[in-house]
């Protein structure tokens, strides 16, 4: 082992690392707004509307991101005539924005998928209650069927977020110099592969775990109610009731 | 009927028997290659390994008296795959350098060609001689490479200010070069001329600036690489170059390639 060449290269890695971070914050945020109104549309009963989303779930689940990466990137190059025309080719020209865009796309539509489960299962009690109640619409979406949703989707799509997280390495195959990129880099000019590698396996371990830990404590604050009191009156949990 | 398939069932033992003992005789060598850097080593249409660097390969394996067998590795995993003993030698247009000597040993050269930019023919650019000048000219310019290539090291220690891009192979860099998102790709000058120039894709682009061939970036040639200290190995491989330069094979399989010598000085 060669500890100097991982001290050296460390700053390297670490802004590496901002880039990486960088993409799967953009890819997440835009991802998760689009799943959103995406899993109300799935599961529309009208036949005009679900098919669309449904296929779009399935080829961004259906097809490698490998794949999906090389098609934005360089099949929007051979489009770059009618891309022009639009003013997208500026756009499309950044190896960023293709990148952002893929793990965007394909996020939103396994998050899709992640929510659509999720809606389904809130409990129908509650939703019978809330229509008892006069709700029923948005009204009956945003205050009952979304919150307990989301709650229900928290473990699975924490996953989502460490496998996004994970797939941004891809992006270094279309140039940019994400923490994967700059490691790749250092390792061919140096040939140092454990080391280089075995550092930047560490800091995609760290950062992992830190996701995992910020979701645990999300987790445990959205899940109040279903904990015992801390005096100890067992009845209070309404999900053990045989204490 | 069943005599006459017994007897060609016998006839073909034999015949597998005697290849097989004829093979033993040989020592087997495995030798990786890219499989992406035309016309020295890539894929036909046909899905089969060929170029310059493949027709040396067999042509040494012959005078060597070798039993080969071709690996295809992606580039920035070639000399690791080496390391790892994936296989015993590559002949891949593996140019020797000082930092690649650190770690694999090298034959003597098998030819040599310098490096080059190349850009779309509507692109003004005036590259000077000498890297200093030619840095301040490409400052802020997109230039493509190939990853873990002397080509990357060169650009990245001689023209720091330009905006270098790093691509897995040699036919990435040229397509985004194609589409515009690149102003210059930077390899080998013959791999552009063949791959790219002489290609459908490459009528509107041209060579740019000076021949580049500092020995300390671009090195001595394209030798074979091998694991360190195979000395016997490398003998055989140096041994087997000197063969096929005197009796004729190299400038053979020189003349189907290229109508210049690629042997160099």
């Amino acid at each position: 082992m060669d500890f100097q060449i991982i001290v050296d290269s460390f700053p390297k890695l670490l802004e590496g690392m901002a880039l990486t971070i960088e993409i799967t914050g953009l890819a997440l945020i835009m991802g998760f707004a689009l799943a959103v109104p995406l899993a109300l549309l799935r599961l529309s009963p009208n036949p005009l509307v679900w098919p669309p989303v449904y296929a779009f779930v399935l080829f961004f689940r259906g097809t490698p991101l490998l794949v999906q990466i090389f098609l934005v990137y360089y099949g929007a190059g051979q489009f770059r005539p009618l891309l022009q025309e639009y003013g997208l080719w500026a756009y499309f020209r950044e190896a960023y924005f293709c990148a952002v865009l893929t793990l965007t796309l394909n996020t939103a539509a396994y998050t899709t998928e992640i929510f659509r489960g999720a809606i389904q299962a809130v409990p129908h009690g509650e939703v019978e209650a809330a229509r008892a109640c006069g709700m029923s619409g948005w009204l009956l979406n945003r205050r009952i069927v979304l919150p307990k949703a989301l709650r229900l989707a928290l473990p699975a799509y924490s996953n989502e977020v460490v496998f996004l997280f994970q797939s941004t390495s891809l992006v270094s195959i279309i140039t940019l110099m994400d923490l994967t990129g700059v490691a790749r880099v250092i390792v061919a000019r140096s040939f140092d592969v454990y080391e280089i590698y075995i550092t930047a396996g560490l800091m995609y371990l760290a950062v992992t775990y830190g996701i995992l830990g910020i979701f645990r404590q999300v987790e445990f604050r959205l899940s109040g109610h279903t904990r015992e009191r801390p005096d100890g009156d067992a009845t209070a949990d309404p999900l053990k009731p045989f204490g | 009927m069943r005599k006459l398939s017994l007897a060609v069932a016998a006839v073909a033992a034999i015949g597998v028997l005697a290849t097989s003992a004829l093979a033993a005789d040989m020592q087997k060598v495995r030798i990786g290659t890219e499989g992406a850097y035309p016309p020295f080593n890539y894929i036909d249409s046909d899905g089969k390994l060929v170029g310059f660097d493949i027709d040396i390969a067999k042509a040494l394996c012959v005078a060597a008296k070798f039993d080969c067998e071709f690996v295809v590795q992606d580039w920035d995993g070639i000399i690791p795959g080496l390391i790892a003993k994936k296989y015993d030698a590559i002949i891949a247009s593996m140019s020797i350098t000082e930092e690649r000597k650190e770690k694999v040993d090298f034959t003597g050269k098998y030819y040599s060609t310098p490096a080059k930019f190349v850009g779309a023919k509507s692109m003004k650019v005036d590259i000077p001689e000498g890297t200093d000048a030619g840095n301040k000219a490409l400052a802020g310019k997109a230039i493509g490479v190939q990853r873990a290539t002397i080509h990357e090291n060169f650009l990245r220690d001689n023209f720091p200010d330009a905006d270098i891009k790093v691509y897995a192979t040699q036919d990435e860099a040229n397509l985004d070069l194609a589409n515009g998102r690149l102003d210059l790709v930077m390899a080998d000058s013959m791999a552009l001329k063949e791959g790219l120039l002489n290609t459908e894709d490459g009528k509107d682009f041209e060579f740019k600036g000076p021949d580049y061939n500092e020995p300390k970036w671009h090195g001595l040639g394209a030798g074979i690489a091998i694991r360190k200290g195979e000395d016997a190995l490398r003998e055989s491989l140096d041994k087997a170059i000197a063969t096929i330069r005197a009796d004729g094979t190299y400038q053979k399989i020189n003349d189907k390639y290229f109508d210049f010598d690629v042997y160099g000085k």
